[in-house]
């Protein structure tokens, strides 16, 4: 009863995750709407579970530790680029420019 | 079930609202508290589909571990105090919305031509009432899913090594 508004919903989420990282040049900003991007894909993932069996239940739980994961690695390696530049800013990030 | 429906739309509209504010915050902290509003939402919704025990790991393992971890990094970095925004220009944000509309419409398309499902009782809302709601996901995730979950283990083992190496000044 509830999958064609919690698949628009999660749809507005994803939007709303992607123009976030469009809009930001703030690193871990950007890695904030990366982890909304993978929460609006959660609620599609158990909104089709309902009916379409557990599969997809258990595949968010998969998608949570991997989520974890990436966030202590991804925090890790925003930590060693602040070391090394003094700035989480993706503008003065410019290591690979010629 | 209007009731039920009432519930949805309050929860998904409080998450689409602090999803936008997350977005749109100058302060980082700012932006991860309502990051965290938006997953407590989201948690919410996860109880209206039937997913109780993925709605408490959506705040105990996102809104509790995730989210912390990251206002830690925050504050760490010293990022809370005002300083330039890092919002792009107006070219820059018009792009962005033109870009993420665009998904939007086309992510709603397909939503849109997604099976309706019959009136009633889902099949796994049946299989919640025999077996309770962890019973019904605990089950497949120890046999049909063994393999995968024992990987999961080796994978966050490799990020927890990952992140100290990373992390750490001096090897």
């Amino acid at each position: 009863m509830l999958l064609g508004p919690a698949l628009s919903v999660s749809a507005v989420l994803f939007a709303i995750g992607v123009a976030g990282v469009l809009v930001r040049r703030n690193a871990i900003v950007i890695f904030m709407c990366v982890e909304l991007m993978l929460n609006a894909v959660n609620l599609t993932f158990i909104a089709l579970a309902q009916n379409l069996g557990i599969a997809g239940q258990i595949f968010v739980f998969f998608v949570m530790a991997v989520a974890a994961a990436e966030a202590a690695v991804g925090l890790a390696i925003i930590l060693a680029i602040f070391r090394h530049g003094r700035t989480v800013n993706l503008q003065n990030i410019t290591l690979l420019k010629g | 079930m209007p009731g039920t429906l009432l519930l949805f739309w309050t929860f998904a509209g409080l998450a689409v609202t602090s999803a936008a504010l997350c977005i749109t915050r100058r302060n980082p902290l700012a932006s991860a508290l309502w990051l965290v509003v938006t997953m407590f939402q989201i948690a919410a919704l996860f109880v209206l589909l039937d997913a109780q025990f993925l709605a408490v790991l959506q705040v105990l393992v996102y809104a509790g571990a995730i989210m912390v971890l990251f206002l830690f990094v925050i504050m760490l970095l010293n990022l809370g105090r005002g300083g330039p925004s890092d919002i792009r220009g107006p070219a820059g944000v018009a792009v962005a919305t033109l870009l993420a509309g665009a998904l939007g419409v086309q992510l709603f398309i397909v939503a849109r031509s997604a099976p309706s499902p019959g009136p009633g009782a889902g099949p796994l809302a049946l299989a919640e009432q025999a077996e309770g709601m962890v019973g019904v996901v605990a089950r497949p995730l120890f046999t049909t899913y063994l393999v995968p979950f024992e990987i999961t283990s080796v994978l966050l083992l490799a990020a927890i090594v990952g992140a100290v190496v990373l992390a750490k000044r001096q090897l």
